[in-house]
């Protein structure tokens, strides 16, 4: 059978041949009718190639443009039965395409390895693992002792036994992260002294909130936790990130855990899955729109702005500032700023693109403007 | 015509500073006066408005080059400044430039082999054109170097440079003032500055302080002449003038010999003086203003933002041969045309060259003159000279004309234009129409094109251009017509389609519709189809989708669903009891529906197989047929929809209240519940929040329970049903909204909050969260809404309201900056996608190569393919 698909291999692109490979199995074709149904699909397929020329950044660019004119304000929407919230609409679509360093809501979706999913207290285990949880929710109570310049907690004995810790526990910990501070235990709770010793009085409060801060368990900047069922299979949607750490979970799956900002995958996983993060990310956000746009404009999109081998956003620094044409960056914003620094390194523009063109009068090197007529030319005055 | 053209083309341009020298030698006057005008109005030599400057009476020569007004461009000047001065735009280059390099020598501030090997590394990256890159090298180095205390080069000791905003430079507290400054960057050796990234050919950093200003030419700051006689000065020769005044004061103080203190004191205003010519919005100091206290537009704000030079005049320019005016619709002219009244087909003009194949036809314009349409308005004789059609030159035109000549002829049904309606979006914002030229005052076009352009006719107007080259209309038509753009790249559907009467006259044509032989064919005669092999198979009488078929070709197969189809487990195909499988066989319709789905905006299916398997020119006329026929059978039915459209029987009404007295039932015992405090909470979720979701929950099932209780009762054969259930117009929330119970208002999510303490209305007692003190609307619009009903509509429809008054700014900067991005990408002859500098950005285009609007919905659709086939 797969020899009647290689011939076509370059002729038809790798995903029409799939669509039929899995079309013809599924309806049981005979591979005479295969043959006809790929000969059509390699007609079909060359009518509808794209023409050399075409303008596709302004095309896609009017893609998103046109529907973003339909798209919601509404920047919060509640994922699932309960509180989590997700920025979504218009509001998220510019924060992922200025490539923002932090979304507005960090999400993550964290993946177990199966062993882990089979039943919900497992589950809830591995969560309450994942959720960041400092000393202070544990503390009912913090005084500083401004004679002693030392800092006193009082323990949370109901949240201690609902969480199952004990005073050791929590004292290894303490001691471990806090190094340059004497902790000794007392009759509810610890007592904190700097071990350089210290009177200053702001030193003490800055202590007592590091005291506050301490993580007991969790992982950092994971301020929430929610398993829910996705695509029938259990899930922790996380508020906030934190990808690298999470990824180092032994019950986490790896493969499939992600996070919604997108230089964290960047950074962890390299470019090329910042690059699907931003497809899959600007997928979802169009479809809860209820909006239409095909997939190719998504791509081109996302390949843009990852080529460089960093996220470079659709912004006056990101991928404007990448461009060559002094004209091109002026034109877009601050063009006195580019003008100025034109002139200090005598940059010569070669007018290629196509607002330069635009602004000289001259045909653009897009679509009809592209190709140009190789014809004998006069050569003026013999004289010359 | 033996004339020969050369086109010329600007290759590149390069950008570098004014030197002195340079500013005077393209200089063609000295200025040394602030005066403008002598007494006689007449502008003085050596001042602003000097002619040899350039012209801009009308009346007056250029002294330089002799030209007249809009002849001569115009010529720079320049001043000779007394003491030299910053320009502000390079303070922070200077500011670098001081403080990497030696106080004393003026070398910079490294040692010679850390020079050269940071040289070849920027030799290095500049091969490799990496731009990036060099800029980050050369900031290190600069970073690097600036706090050395001691110069590698003569031993030097270097003293820090603080900076006192705007242009005061400081050393341990001491003034720098821009003599030494000049003194110290002129010492800086050529190869110093390709280290530090300056390009020393473009600019030698003692440009930077200058000691000429080049004035602009007066054509660039044109005064004007206001009614009273008066003349009113432009903004930069106002500053000029400051400029010019204060350097000639400081001149003479400097010749007298005045005390360093008063010439300091002038000194500072020239700085602040050039420093506002040039931007007058540095935010150290205060902009310069007219009397008025409004501040001067100088040369920055020229340049600057939205009405600035770059994108006012130079991205986008202004045309002529364009008309606008109010749009009304025409149902009875083709998609692909425009109707254009009379009186703008007179203005505007088509070139037509003469030939000896349309000498005679062309004189038949000319004959007819710019008054009598169809006319002719000017004639450009082969040497370029344009000439008027007037009575009296009627005569000699006509006598002289021949080939070679133009005749600018008025506009002829089937002329080429391109028609536009802001913003434009996307690309079918700009289509090509032909134009028809109608009585009345407004452009006509069909209204199934509204959707592309996104227009109605509340009073939108739209702009109509006519090409004036060959070439032009060549691109117009082939490329821009209406036809080309029926299937959006942006998801491969169709955005034109049949819309409203076309979609429900068809409908109900298909549906029940009978005729006899004649009427039959009266009816596809009076929309114009004339099908003789589809008109000998009717019988004596004619079903409504025997006359569909009469548009079809013969050729014609197609297999499609209606909207009413369940995409049930097991397709009954042909005996479908919904009629909702369409099937068209050798271009008869066999069974199914005619409605939105096949015919309508987004996924006319029928459309796009029209199109796929015919050309755009025999498509758009099918369509154009559907169109009609839809319109015509509709119009010969008659279709009205009335207020009784909506009434219920009595046994419906009561089964409705009971519907809605039972939820509420519900909701009050969830409030009485949750005041005991006996509400089970969900998890994750406040008591006050439970209750909220409990509530919404029962009251959202509320309106579709009422809803299928008024479909149920509705008549299939009831106007505003078949329209929402052809697609034509409306839905059935509509029918229920208006017939039995509008439901819910929901504001951002929730329902409405309170605005009062406690309570969304003073009419409300506090506390109160029951339906109707949270925006319930219990009623129809027939019935009407009570006062607290209304206000809860009016929230939410000011609610939506704002919504798109704030999104509309956002989303259409979200789309410049895309726009600008994305603008130079282009698919190359060996398909991969690539920008200005032919960087790959992807190797195939969308990973397959496909042009969207070329396929069907993104895909080559496999299963269709297999379909036909599989059924040959």
């Amino acid at each position: 059978m797969t020899s009647i698909y290689d011939k076509y291999t370059e002729d038809l692109s790798a995903k029409v041949i799939e669509s039929v490979k899995e079309e013809a199995e599924k309806q049981k074709l005979s591979s005479a009718d295969v043959k006809k149904v790929l000969d059509r699909a390699k007609e079909e397929y060359k009518k509808a190639m794209i023409s050399p020329g075409e303008a596709i950044g302004i095309v896609t660019a009017e893609s998103f443009g046109e529907p973003g004119t339909q798209m919601t304000l509404n920047v919060f929407h509640f994922a699932g039965v309960a509180e989590m919230q997700v920025t979504e609409g218009l509001p998220r679509l510019i924060e992922i395409f200025d490539a923002r360093k932090e979304p507005q809501t960090p999400i993550m979706e964290v993946h177990l390895k199966p062993a882990y999913t089979k039943d919900e207290k497992t589950i809830k285990k591995v969560a309450s693992l994942i959720k960041e949880m400092t000393f202070n929710e544990l503390s009912s109570e913090f005084s500083i002792n401004i004679i002693k310049g030392s800092v006193e907690s009082v323990l949370d004995n109901k949240k201690m036994k609902d969480y199952g810790f004990t005073r050791k526990y929590i004292s290894n910990i303490l001691t471990d992260q806090l190094k340059n501070m004497e902790i000794r235990e007392s009759k509810r709770g610890f007592i904190f002294v700097l071990k350089e010793g210290s009177e200053n009085l702001s030193e003490v409060y800055r202590m007592k909130e590091k005291i506050k801060d301490t993580i007991i368990r969790g992982i950092k900047g994971i301020a929430q936790v929610l398993p829910t069922l996705k695509n029938n299979k259990m899930v922790i949607l996380c508020g906030g990130s934190n990808l690298k750490e999470v990824l180092q979970l032994e019950q986490v799956d790896e493969n499939k855990t992600k996070t919604n900002n997108i230089f964290e995958i960047a950074n962890v996983l390299g470019i090329e899955a910042a690059r699907q993060i931003i497809i899959e990310e600007s997928l979802s956000v169009i479809e809860k729109q209820g909006l239409d746009i095909d997939i190719r404009h998504i791509l081109l999109l996302a390949d843009l702005m990852t080529s460089s081998g960093k996220i470079s956003g659709i912004t006056r620094g990101g991928i404007m500032s990448e461009k060559e044409s002094v004209l091109a960056r002026a034109s877009f914003e601050t063009p006195d700023v580019h003008l100025v620094n034109a002139s200090l390194v005598g940059e010569e523009d070669k007018l290629k693109s196509v607002i330069e063109n635009v602004i000289l009068n001259q045909p653009v090197p897009l679509g009809t403007g592209l190709p140009g007529l190789v014809a004998k030319m006069k050569t003026g005055n013999k004289n010359d | 015509m033996t004339e020969e053209h050369v086109v010329k083309k600007v290759a590149s341009i390069t950008f570098g500073l004014l030197s002195p020298k340079h500013i005077k030698k393209m200089a063609v006057a000295k200025i040394v006066t602030p005066e403008l005008y002598d007494k006689e109005g007449y502008p003085v030599d050596g001042g602003l408005m000097d002619i040899r400057l350039g012209v801009i009476d009308p009346g007056l020569r250029c002294k330089t080059c002799g030209g007249r007004l809009k002849e001569c461009f115009g010529h720079f000047g320049y001043i000779e400044i007394a003491r030299p001065v910053i320009h502000i735009k390079y303070i922070k280059i200077i500011l670098d430039l001081l403080r990497s390099s030696c106080r004393d020598c003026g070398r910079v501030l490294a040692s010679e082999e850390k020079i050269t090997s940071h040289l070849a590394l920027l030799e290095k990256l500049k091969k490799e054109n990496n731009s990036k890159k060099m800029r980050i090298a050369i900031k290190d180095f600069t970073n690097g170097i600036k706090n050395v205390k001691k110069c590698p080069h003569c031993q030097a000791k270097q003293i820090k440079i603080k900076i006192e905003k705007p242009s005061t430079f400081l050393e341990d507290n001491r003034r720098i003032n821009p003599i030494q400054m000049r003194a110290r960057l002129e010492k800086i050796p050529d190869l110093d500055l390709v280290s530090l990234g300056l390009n020393p050919e473009a600019a030698r950093p003692e440009w930077m302080v200058l000691t000429v200003l080049a004035i602009p030419p007066v054509t660039v700051r044109p005064s004007i002449t206001l009614e009273s006689g008066e003349r009113s000065e432009d903004d930069l020769t106002h500053k000029l003038s400051d400029i010019v005044r204060i350097n000639q004061r400081l001149f003479e103080n400097i010749n007298a010999g005045a005390p360093e203190i008063i010439i300091e004191d002038l000194w500072d205003l020239l700085q602040y003086h050039v420093t506002t010519f040039f931007d007058n919005n540095i935010s150290q100091i205060p902009p310069a203003r007219h009397r008025s206290g409004q501040p001067l537009k100088t040369l920055s704000q020229r340049i600057k933002s939205k009405e600035g030079r770059f994108r006012h005049n130079l991205a986008g320019k202004r045309v002529n041969y364009s008309a606008r005016t109010v749009i009304s619709p025409d149902s009875k002219i083709a998609y692909n045309e425009v109707g254009v009244p009379l009186l703008i087909a007179m203005d505007l003009t088509v070139p037509e060259t003469v030939s000896e194949w349309n000498i005679k036809w062309l004189k038949e314009f000319i004959k007819n003159g710019p008054a009598i349409y169809p006319g002719a308005n000017y004639i450009v004789t082969p040497d370029g000279k344009k000439r008027k059609i007037t009575e009296e030159t009627q005569e000699q035109i006509l006598e002289e004309l021949e080939p070679g000549y133009v005749v600018e002829r008025h506009l002829i049904n089937g002329d080429v234009s391109i028609f536009n309606r802001q913003p434009s979006l996307h690309r079918m914002s700009i289509m090509c129409h032909k134009i028809k030229v109608l009585p009345g005052r407004s452009f006509r076009l069909n209204p199934a094109v509204c959707t592309p352009y996104n227009a109605d006719f509340d009073g939108d107007e739209m702009n109509l251009h006519v090409p004036q080259t060959e070439e032009a209309r060549a691109e117009a038509e082939l490329l821009m017509s209406v036809q080309q753009h029926i299937i959006t790249p942006k998801n491969g559907l169709n955005v034109i389609g049949n819309i409203q009467d076309a979609i429900t006259g068809n409908y109900l044509l298909t549906k029940e519709m009978e005729f006899t032989k004649e009427k039959a064919i009266d009816i596809l005669m009076s929309i114009g189809v004339y099908n003789p092999t589809k008109f000998k198979k009717f019988g004596a009488n004619v079903s409504g989708k025997e006359v569909f078929s009469a548009l079809l070709p013969d050729d014609f197969d197609f297999i499609g669903q209606t909207r009413a189809c369940k995409r049930c487990d097991k397709c009954l195909a042909d005996k479908c009891k919904d009629h909702a499988y369409v099937r068209i066989k050798k271009g008869v319709m066999v069974s199914g529906l005619i409605d939105q789905a096949t015919i309508g905006e987004e996924n006319g299916s029928l459309i796009r197989a029209l199109y796929a398997k015919y050309d755009e020119n025999r498509g758009i006329k099918l369509l154009n047929d559907i169109f009609k026929l839809g319109i015509e059978i509709l119009l010969r039915r008659g279709f009205t929809t009335a207020i009784s459209d909506t009434d219920l029987p009595d046994k419906i009404k009561s089964k409705n209240k009971a519907v809605i007295d039972e939820a509420f039932a519900k909701v009050d015992d969830y409030i009485k519940k949750y005041k005991e405090n006996k509400l089970e909470i969900l998890p994750g979720m406040t008591a006050a929040e439970t209750v909220e979701a409990r509530i919404i929950e029962v009251l959202n099932k509320v309106r579709d329970k009422v809803g299928e209780a008024v479909i149920g009762n509705t008549s299939e054969h009831n106007s505003t049903m078949i329209m929402a259930t052809s697609g034509g117009e409306g839905n059935v929330l509509n029918i229920t909204q208006m017939a039995a119970c509008i439901g819910q208002q929901v504001m951002r999510a929730k329902r409405v909050q309170n605005g009062y303490k406690d309570r969304t209305l003073t009419i409300f007692k506090r506390g109160d969260i029951s339906p109707k003190a949270k925006g319930f609307v219990k009623d129809g619009f027939k019935k009407g809404l009570n006062p607290s009903e209304y206000f809860y509509s009016a929230m939410t429809g000011r609610d939506a309201l704002m919504d798109t008054a704030l999104r509309t700014p956002k989303s259409g900067y979200l789309y410049r900056r895309l726009a600008n991005a994305l603008q130079d990408l282009k698919v190359e002859y060996d398909y991969t996608v690539r920008d200005a500098n032919h960087g790959i950005i992807q190797y195939e285009y969308g990973e397959d190569g496909l042009d969207v609007s070329k396929t069907d919905g993104g895909i080559i659709n496999i299963k269709k393919i297999i379909k036909e086939v599989t059924q040959k």
